[in-house]
Order: C-alpha cells, then structure tokens, then sequence
C-alpha cells in the first residue's frame, strides 16, 4: 500500500489488485461509519481509493500505515438482480473472443456473481468485477450506446445508465432502472453491491 | 402562474443556474459542479440578502436578458459588464431595485468571462441531489437557459442586506496558478515536469466547466501506457494524451485514467473561470502545506 498526497487536502491510497481496493474501500467506509475517519468523499477506483476533503493528509497517511485491512467483507444486504435481455450486437463478438458459441457467452455472464468496484463515467455507471473472461474494448467506440445496454470490457462488466458514447461489447438489454435522481437512493448500483444478472425472453 | 419568476428573454452563449454544487456523491460518478467563480456568486447573493446556498445565474462571455414580473432586489457580478434596466444603465457590483414587467439585460463581458446574477430569494428550480446546480458534464440539474425559459423565485429573504455595494477582484490578465506537483509527475520526464512549472500557457477556447484547457509545451511522458482509472480532485491537472495540461474544474468527472501531473490550490480557482481565452497561464510550484 502506497499513499500518494493529492493538493493539500486529499491522499490517494494505492494497492496492487482490484481486490485489495475493494477490501481497503470496505474498511474505509467501515472506519468513517465508526468515526475514526473525517473525509467529504472516499472514492474508490480501479486500483486506489482516493480521500478528499482531509484535514491534514500527512498525519492521515501516517496512521493509515499501521491499518490492518481485511479482505472484502461478505455484505449484509441482498444481491440485486438484473433482468437481461441477451440480445447485444456484440455478442457473436464476444463469442469469438472467448471462443464459444452466444449460449456460452450468456451463461458465463448469468453464471457470474459481481462486485460493484467503482463508479464513474456517469452517474449510476458502475464498473463490476467477477467477469471470468475479459474482452478487449471495441476497435472504434459507437457515438451512441443505448441507455440500459449491458456491456463488457476488459475485466468489467457494466450497464449504461442513459445514452452516450461508448465502445464497450454490448451483449445485452435490461429495462432496468440504473439511475433516477428522483428516486432514494438514485442509483441502483453503488461501490461494493453484490449484482447478477438474469436471462429473460430469448436471445 | 406566481409572479415569484422570472422569464428568459435572451439566454445568451451559455447561461446556467448555479449554487454550491453536489459535493459527496463522488463515488457515484456524480460531478460537484456548482458556480466556477464561488466567490463572486457568493458576493453577489450577499447584496440581495440571499444565504449564501441560493442559486444564481452564471453566463458566459454575451451575458444574458430577463423580464421581471414583480419588484425584486439583484445584483450583478463576477465579470464586469453593462447592466441596463429597461435599456437605462444600472450599476453593476450593487444591490439593484428593479420594478416588476422590466427587462433586465446583463451586457456582455468587458473582460473576465462568466458574470452573476442573484435575485433576492433565488432561482429556486427543482434541485437534484441537494443542488439546483447544472452540471454540463453529466447532464444533471437545470437544462441550460434557453429563451422564454421561465425560473421560479424562492421566497424573498427577510433580512435585508447590510451591504450594498462589495470589491470585486478584477479579472485576471495572467492567470498565476500555484500548484503542488502529484500524485503522477513521476509519469513525466524531469524536462517535461520542469517545461510544466517555468514555461508559459495560454487558455485554449477549448476550455469549458469541465476543465480549464490550455495551448503551450506539450508534456512528455516518462511512463507510457494506460493509467488504471483513479479519482480525480477539483483543480487536478491532467494531461491527456496531447501533452497540453487541463485544469479539472466543477463539471470535472469523478474519475480519469490520464495522469495527474499536479493540483491547483484551492484558492487560485475562482480566477480560471474569469480567465478568457487567449489569457497567459503560469504554473508555479509551490511546496506541500498539509
């Protein structure tokens, strides 16, 4: 674990794998909750968690040192379940790459439990882990992804929350809402969620 | 319809409603956002007797017109400008009466780029997430002004206001940035980190709510590849692959996957939102305080 300082008010922790993030996240949140952490935001990301909004970094980073972090914690709460339709373009792509016929790219991805690891992009847009394959990006990304499709890259699996660019795989459809500010909480996935993702009608 | 309003007569190149953002919803992938000159929001809504959470308008470079429809208190700030009432002059930088059925018109800058208009009780939108605040980069909040919008009013503040006209920093010919090098100048070479901190840059009209963009030196990388992406702080500057430093402002995303070479003090931001294209740009290194 490495921290970096950020500015004058924040530090950027460190660590070698996307599991270790996700362990160091939970204990974050973990000793904020408890009161033995002042920070406005604690984000998470592919391989650091950055701490914003600190009083006194330097003093912050010293005490992090002698932290014991244990790995991720099973969570509490449900798994939230996503409907999918597996009708994507991509999915004869996919297929290819990970050379099996589109059967086996929907059960690989329906078979798989996922961990939301980190948000970012959009609003609502998570980047899950647990994906037992990975899968390049798209030579040329699309000028405009459709809200709600379900998508791979590299070692994530992710589903855009309204239309946008994007030049993930896109293997499926879900009418799921990922996010509504109008809603509490607005989004549906949020850094640590458990999520599956469920066949529905035929591809 | 209450007459607690105000109707768009000429929104202008870009006019948004702003207040103190949305910070702490990061690890959403939910920018802050908010007004990019804080401080001038903030005098400007000190004029009308607002608190200092009440959402202004902010415009860019042209200003912006609207039609009152009852008596209201505004003020006029950050980039100096003309101010007319019903085609008179008004004052800029002070508290204003202005009669109910007038067009107020916010002229365009004469120099800076973003002015302020508070109106007592504030544009009172429907927030999202705690904010009224338009976020361009994700689309949150108040679609931008357009003309014949119509902004509902807050209640008018019952203390009145105990100053009536406030100083104003003058918009910046050089923008003078101090900034602390990290957490990724070890990504770039020891000539480009000293290129960042000694050579001059100048403000690219690329530049948005988003970031600060820049023209000069390009940076050379030290490290090649990808960076896994990492969260991103408000003044972070990132350098894409063109090798030109920008500087992440309100709208910034939450997280980025080009380097980070340094961060702007807190302090010096208000001034880049004030900085027009063309203006010079300077990096000054300082060391850490926290």
């Amino acid at each position: 674990m490495r921290t970096l300082p950020v500015g004058d008010r924040a530090l950027l922790i460190e660590v070698g794998t996307g599991d270790e993030a996700q362990a160091l996240h939970a204990e974050l949140l973990r000793r904020r909750a408890a009161g033995d952490l002042a920070v406005a935001e604690i984000v998470p990301a592919a391989r650091t968690v950055l701490l914003d909004g600190v009083d006194a970094p330097s003093r912050l980073a010293e005490r992090l040192a002698s932290w014991e972090v244990p790995p991720v914690p099973p969570r509490a709460e449900d798994v939230v379940e996503i409907p999918v339709r597996y009708d994507g373009p991509d999915l004869a792509d996919v297929a290819a790459h990970w050379d099996m016929d589109e059967a086996g790219v929907v059960r690989t991805h329906s078979a798989a439990e996922f961990r939301v690891a980190f948000c970012g992009f959009a609003p609502g847009f998570g980047y899950l882990t647990g994906l037992p394959r990975q899968v390049p990006r798209r030579a040329t990304p699309r000028t405009a992804v459709p809200a709600g499709s379900v998508a791979l890259a590299g070692p994530y699996t992710g589903v855009y929350p309204r239309s946008s660019p994007g030049g993930w795989q896109l293997i499926g459809t879900t009418d799921a809402v990922l996010w509504d500010h109008a809603r509490v909480p607005a989004a549906l996935l949020s850094p640590g969620t458990r999520v599956r993702f469920v066949p529905v009608g035929a591809p | 319809m209450t007459d607690r309003a105000l109707a768009v007569v000429r929104a202008g190149a870009l006019t948004t409603v702003q207040d103190l953002g949305r910070p702490g919803h990061a690890h959403l992938g939910v920018p802050r956002s908010g007004a990019l000159d804080a401080p001038a929001a903030a005098l400007v809504n000190r004029l009308v007797g607002n608190s200092p959470e009440a959402a202004v308008l902010e415009t860019t470079l042209n200003g912006c017109a609207v039609r009152t429809r009852s008596t209201l208190t505004v003020a006029v700030g950050g980039a100096p400008c003309a101010v007319t009432v019903d085609g008179r002059p008004a004052p800029w930088g002070a508290a204003l009466r202005v009669p109910g059925g007038a067009l107020l018109d916010i002229g365009p800058a004469r120099s800076g780029v973003r002015s302020y208009l508070a109106v007592s009780g504030g544009v009172a939108v429907e927030p999202v997430l705690g904010s009224r605040s338009t976020d361009l980069l994700s689309g949150l909040g108040p679609a931008p002004l357009a003309d014949a919008t119509v902004l509902p009013l807050g209640p008018p503040p019952r203390a009145h206001a105990r100053v009536d006209v406030v100083p104003h920093p003058a918009p910046p010919t050089e923008l003078v940035l101090r900034v602390t090098l990290g957490p990724r100048d070890d990504w770039f070479t020891t000539a480009a980190v000293r290129t960042f901190t000694t050579r001059a840059y100048t403000v690219s009209t690329a530049s948005n709510r988003i970031g600060l963009r820049t023209e000069g030196p390009a940076l050379e990388r030290a490290v090649p590849g990808e960076l896994p992406s990492e969260g991103m702080v408000l003044g972070a500057v990132q350098v894409p692959p063109d090798g030109r430093p920008v500087v992440f402002l309100a709208d910034h995303p939450t997280t980025g996957g080009y380097p980070v070479i340094a961060v702007v003090h807190a302090a010096d931001l208000p001034a880049t939102a004030q900085a027009a294209p063309g203006t010079p740009v300077r990096f000054v290194a300082v060391r850490r305080r926290g």
